[in-house]
């Protein structure tokens, strides 16, 4: 072994320790956070933090972390106080997901679970949640089933369903428009789902999909879908696709020139994703489940500031998703006067959420039967900047949930509870 | 119809180039050293994040110069330090130290930028489309076919004229070789390795103008990138800079016709030279042993 | 390191999986996380049957362990079949793909075997990823759970009982694990222990080469479907993730950190690597560079694994 190596082994090793000393303070530190309190009540957050939805993942986290601190500033939750748990459900692993669910309630006896952005995870999780009795409150996952087809009495939902979203933005996009779409559609469940709720929208108000295309989770290049939609000659392209998906389908898009040339519109819409884009791409019309800037609804601003001061920016949708899902857990909780997971649900059918957690025109209702929380979307153009530097959305019209939510049976939701 | 065709085989080529250049990087570093670098996704995205952070700075030219630079020398101390030891060891480590790396790279990028997308700004002249007729031929997808055909062009000459790139070729057929003729072999790997990482940093800033930039953006364009290199056979570059257009051609020319199958059809051509022709359609006999 | 140690070491691991259910509690854990440490140690014995017996790597075992996990969801959610039934249904599925994609990636090795094992990993996951209607796409396989086991004598609640399914997973184990140590003990087993010392001379010999090299794959992939099926009755779900090649890598590295030169190597590495994970990534949200970071530290500190270290120092 010659002198180099030796002193390379000697440095690596230098190395290797430091790195070993930082990684071990990382450990220990939040160790310290762990050891709690044994009579407080614990919330389960399982949500991304890592992966492709790690964005949204971390918005909704501080909007649970700031709901926990509020609600204890206010006595907890019946006079016991309120630690909130985070684990990381990565974006994609239904594994992890249930794994983590499984430890927060046997390993960690949480009372209540919460997530996920990934409405297959979120699904995934229900099963765990429903087999033991949990109440769950999933913040962000958009997929119809949660609230439909596979509704549980224990698993509630904040955000919409597809079918409100495209409810709420086809109105807007036939009047001023035109009627013939096509749609760039991402191809898993949810993507399906608003697909087929914007189709049948539309197609009440006359309009046709005169054509469409099905892009993988994680497309890179849509360059080949939107060649295909120019060939289409259609009034508006409507791109479905979400998160990074949305980035690159957008920016392409734009970089061809095919704003100039055809409207580019959507359903759901989030300001994650528009802050990812070249001020340029920031076009097109769509609906949003949450936005800040609402002059003359009362207790927004405050709402914003606080946010603002924390974390140095505006809150979006995901960080009022995490507030209501924390708060709605404690509200159930007073309500039932009780934290039995069947009281606090039986306590939350018809519920209306008061103002300062509403942050909204409209009152925000937990429909009854349906476990759905019905509140406003807000239906609007991108924009490049406005009032402020990230004021990236101009709301043109604001929509009652309950007005365009259909009725309870086309859910598809038939709950049963436990006897 | 013939229109379609003859755009999407057009974006397909265009495509293509990219996924060779990522494939390039990866094969050079593969030929000489043994090792599959699965960390190159993540000097793909570190080229694009400091790309990002140069900008403001010294505006998109400078960044396209210097982060591929930088990102270059963060890839000659990895390798200092990381992969040089398992030199003469199992493929197996390599494997799994680079598999590990990705995974810190990933997370590195996530700390520092933020789990988000970030927006990433090019010249404006270069994000409208040449004509009305051809508007997918985009001022930025040219560039990109500009610039790739400069770094590939570059790094050809490289390898073909200059000493440097001679000992590189030599050492992908015969290491022991050229080791007793003097030549320090540690650093011959050193600097190959910095050159397939120099590639994959200028892919990263290349693909910021198209995609999203996100911790996760490597991530997808790096089987590609091995599909690439199976198909224009292991050993052979232009093996690989052919393998790359072509699977970026059929999936341009699936995406007429069968647009769900744009993806499969990249691994389908992997079977079939599997099948047909396993050392690939360039590849050199006995490579695989 | 002699017969009577060694015994006692299988014993001692054998004490330590029967009661395990009972003392996770108490060093944090929960019995999910004991059965999930008896799946992947499977696996990555499974894969070690190919890696460190017979000195193969492949790189894509994931894609087996997926199918296996698939054709069991498939089979209980499409076909209504019991347990055992449809463990078998993706355990046949899985093997059948092994047997041809080995026939076909026989004749090569090292580092490019790997790639192709990596390459038809990824199109299995691609299959899973867009095939929605069968698969269920990238939201995966849900709506369905283990059933309970009717055995005749009485009824093995698997599905309401962490416990029960424990040691269910724990008897599944068991077999399998009996069966790879005999193998191994045989003249097969010696041969392919021939060829990952010396392939060449193993082929002067006479061995048939590649047949032994596809027989150890197909066992290979065999018991890691098995590993499969069991993963996806303890989720109650699968989903495209268990294909692709991030889990393979798992597996490769739980085999190296317990040691690949070993029979009980993998589970320990699975042990120690599952353990770290979870409770890592309960404490912070970088546990992706504490992960990569043992990668990083095995391969160069460590490559003869925690088993390796322990018996070089007792041979001293």
């Amino acid at each position: 072994m010659s002198i180099a190596s030796f002193s390379g082994g000697v440095r690596r090793r230098g190395l290797l320790k430091a790195g070993l000393i930082v990684g071990a303070a990382q450990v220990a530190s939040p160790f310290v956070l762990r050891a709690r309190a044994a009579d407080s009540v614990k919330i389960g957050l399982d949500n991304p933090l890592t992966g492709t939805y790690g964005g949204p993942g971390k918005n909704e986290l501080i909007g649970c972390q700031l709901a926990v601190e509020q609600i204890n500033a206010k006595g907890g939750i019946l006079g016991r106080n309120v630690e909130l748990i985070v684990e990381d459900s990565t974006s994609g692993d239904a594994g992890t997901a249930v794994q983590k669910a499984r430890k927060l309630i046997d390993g960690d006896k949480a009372d209540f679970l919460l997530g996920n952005v990934n409405s297959a995870l979120a699904l995934a999780m229900a099963q765990v949640s429903n087999e033991k009795k949990i109440l769950h409150i999933v913040p962000g996952g958009h997929t119809d089933a949660i609230t439909g087809s596979s509704c549980h009495w224990n698993v509630f939902r904040v955000c919409n369903t597809t079918q409100m979203e495209a409810a709420a933005v086809a109105a807007t996009l036939i009047k001023d428009y035109g009627k013939k779409f096509y749609y760039i559609t991402p191809d898993y469940a949810f993507g399906h789902t608003l697909e087929a709720g914007m189709v049948k929208a539309c197609a009440a108000l006359g309009g046709s999909r005169v054509g469409g295309d099905l892009a993988p989770l994680g497309s890179a290049d849509f360059s080949a879908y939107l060649i295909n939609a120019q060939a289409a000659n259609p009034d508006v392209i409507i791109f479905l696709t979400q998160g990074d998906d949305m980035v690159n389908a957008l920016k392409q898009a734009v970089q061809f020139g095919l704003d100039k040339k055809i409207h580019l519109a959507g359903a759901q819409q989030e300001l994650e994703p528009l802050e990812g884009l070249p001020p340029e791409a920031r076009i097109g019309t769509w609906v949003m489940e949450w936005y800040w800037n609402q002059p003359g609804v009362p207790h927004v601003a405050e709402f914003v500031d606080i946010v603002k001061k924390r974390t140095g920016r505006v809150p979006t949708a995901r960080t009022w998703f995490g507030l209501v899902s924390v708060w709605t857990c404690a509200l159930a909780a007073a309500k039932a006067n009780s934290l039995d997971a069947v009281a606090m649900a039986k306590a939350l059918q018809g519920f209306q959420l008061p103002p300062e957690i509403a942050l909204s025109p409209n009152p925000a209702i937990y429909r009854a039967g349906q476990n759905q929380l019905l509140a406003t979307l807000y239906v609007g153009t991108a924009q490049a900047s406005g009032d402020a530097p990230d004021d990236l959305f101009k709301v043109t019209s604001v929509v009652n949930g309950a007005d365009i939510a259909g009725p309870l049976e086309d859910s598809g939701c038939k709950m049963t509870w436990p006897a | 119809m013939t229109q379609l065709i003859l755009y999407s085989v057009f974006n397909g080529l265009i495509v293509g180039a990219f996924y060779a250049l990522m494939a390039l990087g990866l094969s050079l570093i593969l030929n000489l050293s043994g090792v599959i670098n699965f960390a190159h996704g993540g000097f793909l995205a570190i080229g694009a994040y400091l790309a990002y952070t140069l900008i403001p700075v010294i505006g998109f030219w400078g960044a396209l110069v210097l982060a591929p630079i930088v990102t270059a020398m963060i890839g000659l101390a990895v390798e200092r330090a990381m992969i040089r030891p398992l030199y003469g060891r199992d493929p197996l480590y390599g494997l799994l130290l680079t598999f590990g790396l990705a995974y810190i790279i990933e997370d590195g990028t996530r700390f520092f930028w933020g789990a988000q997308s970030v927006p990433f700004q090019v010249p404006g002249w270069l994000t409208s489309p040449l004509s009305n007729q051809f508007f997918f031929l985009t001022g930025y997808r040219l560039f990109m076919i500009v610039i790739v055909a400069i770094a590939v062009g570059g790094l050809f000459f490289v390898l073909t004229y200059t000493r440097l790139g001679m000992r590189i070729r030599a050492g992908t057929h015969d290491l022991d070789t050229v080791s007793t003729l003097g030549v320090n072999v540690g650093l011959l790997r050193n600097l190959n390795f910095g050159i397939g990482i120099y590639i994959a940093g200028l892919a990263g800033v290349l693909a910021a103008g198209l995609l999203g930039l996100s911790p996760t953006m490597g991530a997808s364009l790096l089987m590609p990138s091995f599909v690439a290199i199976i198909v224009g056979g292991l050993g052979s570059l232009l093996g690989t800079l052919l393998g790359g257009l072509l699977i970026g051609l059929a999936s341009g020319l699936t995406a007429v016709f069968f647009p769900s199958a744009t993806e499969a059809v990249i691994y389908v051509m992997m079977g079939l030279v599997l099948l047909v022709r396993p050392r690939g359609l360039l590849g050199e006999e006995g490579r695989m042993h | 390191m002699n017969k009577a140690q060694r015994r006692a070491f299988d014993i001692a691991v054998w004490a330590l999986l029967l009661t395990m259910p009972y003392w996770m509690g108490a060093i944090g854990g929960y019995t999910e996380l004991a059965t999930r440490i008896v799946v992947m140690g499977l696996a990555a014995m499974s894969l070690n049957f190919l890696l460190g017996f017979t000195g193969v790597l492949s790189f894509g075992h994931a894609a087996y362990f997926g199918l296996g996990a698939y054709g069991t969801a498939m089979a209980i959610k499409y076909l209504a079949q019991g347990t055992l039934l449809s463990m078998a249904a993706g355990i046949v599925i899985a093997t059948i793909a092994a047997a041809i994609i080995g026939a076909l990636i026989v004749r090569r090795r090292g580092v490019y075997f790997a790639m192709v094992t990596i390459a038809f990993g990824q199109v299995f996951y691609f299959i899973a990823f867009r095939w929605n209607v069968v698969t269920g796409g990238d939201d995966g396989l849900t709506g369905w759970h283990r059933m309970p086991i009717d055995l005749g004598l009485a009824n093995l609640d698997i599905f309401g009982n962490d416990k029960a399914f424990y040691y269910f997973a724990l008897v599944i184990f068991a077999i399998c694990v009996a069966i790879m140590a005999m193998l191994l003990n045989s003249p097969f087993g010696r041969t392919l222990l021939a060829i990952r010392e010396n392939e060449r001379r193993a082929r002067f010999l006479g061995i048939p080469i590649e047949r032994h090299i596809w027989l150890s794959f197909v066992i290979s992939c065999l018991f890691v479907s098995v590993a499969g099926t069991l993963y996806a009755l303890l989720n109650n779900f699968t989903d495209p993730r268990a294909l692709r090649f991030d889990l393979s890598g798992n597996f490769v590295i739980m085999a190296v950190l317990g040691g690949m030169r070993f029979f009980w190597g993998p589970l320990i590495g699975a042990a120690i690597f599952v353990a770290l994970q979870d409770y890592i990534s309960s404490h912070t949200e970088n546990w992706m560079s504490a992960i990569g970071l043992v990668f990083v530290l095995v391969v160069l500190f460590f490559p003869r694994g925690v088993l390796g270290i322990l018996r070089g120092r007792s041979a001293e």
